[in-house]
């Protein structure tokens, strides 16, 4: 009953979504208030409904409904709670449901707290965005429509994939989707514009908040994905270059320059056409990034929905949300005149070398997933893009990149001088040269982009101190007037101090952990001990356990470092028997430094009592993390600005209202 | 056309051709069998039986006559909710069937299994290490081919079968084959 309830509530959002797309367009094209008006509503009902529906769904896991085929198919009565209802958005058909309801969240959010905006803007963005709900909302319910019921409800479910059965997963795809829809905001923002005709400052400044809030949670939902990689998949690995993963960072990096690129438009009237083109490619690329893992076109590890008919759905859209938006883009985009000029070498500039080599990044790790694709298309033979090709043209562009970062600040507007910016950077380049020393000292022999990545992240983070000691004039005004300065540094600009601090963390993580991981896989028996990097690892032997709904084996080991005891790591081998799949739990012991890892693997044939072990000693692997978290915070502080919330100068919202 | 409006007409452009290659992609579904194995003849395998049986399968047992080959394993639910169609064939003796008893931890699982719901099968092959089901390219349970009478594979289906997918594409299948 709840569920045909759900169900019903779904269909009614379909048709709250086809009014919310259309009625406030033709309004806002007539100057009519009436029909301009509806958007609002509009938005709110259609979020209402999508949560009545994702509300029922819940409520057919909650209580094991296996009457109800999603049910039936994705969860199993012996599973924990929390997975019950997690397993909502663990398969297909849920997951594109909660798309859809974050997607209403969003749009409901722009209806209620975006009281300034000019209300013909507020239309056409509320109408941009109605009509990508309508396309899921149809998506769902032709194809992919998680109520329909079984004629005769089977006794059990046939459970969730063990490998999703996991917290860092369960939690994974909602801040994904969070920031891949995040985006549609600011994707909404620049359709309207350009059928406005016009972006200005206070176009900008709407836009902003809601991009950085996009990409914080992006950020998160990339950094999960990481990190479950790294503890779950039990390789030692943090990032894989997997179809799935790129899906996720491409847009993450297309993102970050739309996030630069929006303060050019809002400071200094300039590269406008470029940041509408960045927000519907971001957008694009985020709806790319659902289809690649919900079409099946790449195959993968992840992917748990192979289903053409839907791939066609799904590539209908695409066709209709990135080429339509493009060819709006052509007809439109020229007639946006950007006011601002600048030299080369200014804080423009800066902001529009990282926009190139942002752009530069998300194409080649484009370039680099979909090259399968179009190989197979033309009839090659299916081959996998590797590690080794993204390695080899990643880091060339992103090396630059961050170098340009610690400059950049530095520079004014409009016109820049590089010397005496660099003069300023003294003290990054004494702390860079001392991470080089210190570095090779402790790794003569590792590999030489070890070396450059710790002294980039040196210049980076003191670069950036350095960017915030000369706003506050520490050690040139008294200390009081300084902390007196820092008080009133926006949100904005401690966002990006923070932000900056966490790549250059970040870039210190990948360095060690790509540069300096010891790995030793081998046969042991209780009692034996491997020599890790340093830390002696003794194997105390294995046991079964039986947990609520698998049964494992649990290997002890006991890690010593100069005889001294650090730590006893319990790593699981986990087999589910609803679907007789193994997976492999990491014990993992996080050090400041680094991280002792270890992972019991099949039990020995020819060694009595042996099993396989794979202990590893992965250095600064959770600088990788925290790196990413501070980036969050940064953004976080940005999202908060005051200033976002205030809107733009008075004089610009009159102009904007008369054009009504 | 002016250079500007060209520059702007060619993110258009890029992604038409993005598109089409997607399209294209969309065709070439990575994991349609049929492509592969259908009107192949089917690969070499030699089963032992499971436990209680003195025959296991091998491809010279399908080479005859019109039969079944089913793949299944006692872990599999949705086997389970195929096994009284799969009784059915049986007693109404409509075509042989032979199973492939795959993926078992426990060599007792797939015999416990048919004493508990019956045993539907004429042959029965043990698979524990995937050695069948590699061959014939099975990605989940219950699987099923038909193969003709020269052991030739001619249909598979993936998923439980009832008596509409029955009624309306396998048995006619059978029965077309047949009269070859």
């Amino acid at each position: 009953m709840i569920t045909e309830f759900g169900h019903y509530a779904l269909v009614t959002a379909l048709f709250a979504a086809l009014i919310q797309s259309t009625v406030p367009l033709v309004g806002a094209a007539r100057g009519d208030g009436a029909w301009i008006s509806a958007a609002k509503p509009a938005a709110i009902v259609q979020f209402v409904l999508v949560a009545i529906a994702f509300a029922a769904l819940t409520q057919a896991y909650v209580t094991s409904d296996f009457s109800v085929n999603n049910v039936y198919e994705n969860s199993h009565s012996m599973k924990p709670m929390i997975y019950k209802v997690t397993g909502v958005w663990g398969n297909h058909e849920g997951s594109l449901l909660l798309w859809v309801l974050i997607l209403a969240l969003f749009g409901c959010c722009l209806a209620l707290f975006s009281r300034r905006l000019p209300p013909s803007l507020m239309a056409r963005v509320l109408a941009v965005q109605g009509m990508i709900g309508v396309g899921f909302l149809a998506f769902i319910l032709f194809t992919s429509n998680p109520f329909l019921r079984l004629p005769h409800a089977p006794l059990d479910g046939t459970g969730l994939n063990p490998l999703l059965q996991d917290p860092g997963l369960a939690l994974h795809p909602p801040f994904l989707y969070l920031g891949y829809v995040g985006f549609s905001v600011a994707f909404s923002f620049a359709i309207a514009a350009l059928l406005e005709g016009r972006v200005d400052a206070a176009w900008a400044r709407w836009v902003r908040p809601w991009t950085m809030a996009a990409w914080a949670f992006l950020t998160i939902g990339v950094g999960l994905g990481s990190w479950w990689a790294y503890y779950e998949l039990g390789w030692g690995g943090w990032w894989f270059w997997d179809p799935v993963e790129n899906a996720s960072f491409i847009p993450w990096l297309s993102g970050t320059a739309l996030l630069h690129s929006v303060i050019v438009v809002e400071k200094r009237d300039t590269m406008k056409a470029w940041t509408v083109f960045l927000a519907i490619v971001t957008f694009s690329l985020s709806l790319l990034g659902t289809f690649l893992v919900r079409s099946g076109v790449l195959t993968s590890v992840h992917a748990f929905a192979t289903d053409p008919a839907r791939g066609v759905f799904i590539l209908i859209l695409l066709i209709l949300v990135a080429g339509g938006s493009l060819a709006l883009f052509a007809s439109r985009g020229p007639a946006l005149k950007s006011t601002g000029l600048f030299q080369p070498i200014s804080r423009e500039g800066g902001l529009l070398l990282n926009n190139l080599l942002m752009s530069a990044a998300a194409a080649v790790v484009l370039l680099g997933t979909l090259y399968p694709l179009f190989l197979d298309a033309i009839g090659g033979a299916k081959v996998s893009v590797g590690a080794p090709f993204f390695n080899s043209v990643f880091f060339p562009i992103m090396t630059p990149m961050a170098a340009a970062m610690a400059v950049g600040p530095l520079l004014a507007w409009k016109r820049g001088d590089l010397f005496p910016a660099l003069k300023k950077l003294w003290a990054a380049f004494v702390m860079t040269a001392a991470a080089v020393i210190a570095t090779w000292s402790f790794h003569s022999d590792g590999p030489p982009i070890g070396l450059l990545g710790m002294g980039l992240a040196a210049w980076l983070f003191t670069g950036t101190l350095v960017e915030f000691a000369e706003r506050a004039k520490l050690a040139r005004v008294p200390l009081l007037e300084s902390f007196k300065r820092m008080a009133h540094f926006s949100g904005a600009s401690w966002g990006m101090t923070l932000a900056h601090l966490g790549l250059a963390v970040a870039i210190a993580g990948m360095a060690g952990a790509g540069s300096w991981k010891v790995e030793s896989i081998q046969v042991m028996k209780p009692g034996d001990s491997v020599d890790v990097a340093g830390y002696q690892y003794t194997f105390n032997g294995a046991r079964q356990r039986q947990g609520p709904n698998y049964s494992s084996t649990v290997g002890s080991f006991t890690v010593r470092e100069d005889g001294r005891e650090i730590v006893t790591l319990q790593s699981e081998k986990r087999v589910y028997p609803v679907r007789n799949m193994p997976t492999t739990e990491a014990a993992i012991h996080t050090m400041f430094l680094g991280d002792l890892y270890a992972v019991i693997g099949d039990p020995d044939k020819d060694v009595e009592g042996g099993f396989i072990t794979r202990l590893y000693y992965n250095p600064f692997v959770v600088w990788l993390w925290a790196g990413g978290l501070i980036m969050v915070l940064g953004a976080a502080l940005s999202v908060a600005d005051r200033r976002y919330r205030i809107g733009a100068p008075a004089h610009r919202r009159q102009a904007a209202t008369a054009k009504v | 056309m002016t250079m500007k409006r060209m520059m702007f007409l060619l993110p258009l452009v890029v992604f038409m051709v993005i598109g089409v290659y997607f399209a294209i992609g969309l065709t070439k579904d990575p994991r349609k069998l049929p492509s592969v194995l259908i009107n192949q003849t089917i690969p070499e395998f030699s089963l032992a039986p499971i436990k209680g049986r003195d025959r296991g399968l091998s491809s010279e047992d399908l080479k005859g006559q019109v039969s079944l080959v089913n793949f299944w394993g006692s872990w599999c639910i949705a086997c389970k909710i195929e096994h009284p169609f799969l009784m059915k064939i049986k007693e109404e003796n409509l075509v042989p069937l032979h199973g492939v008893n795959w993926r078992e931890v426990d060599p007792d699982d797939g015999p416990d299994w048919l004493k508990k719901y019956g045993d539907p099968y004429t042959l029965i092959g043990d698979d524990p290490k995937s050695k069948a089901a590699i061959a014939f390219g099975v990605y989940g349970a219950p699987e099923t081919f038909i193969i003709d009478a020269a052991g030739i594979i001619r249909h598979r289906f993936a998923g439980p079968m009832n008596q509409k997918v029955w009624d309306e594409s396998l048995w006619p299948i059978i029965q077309e084959l047949r009269k070859q």
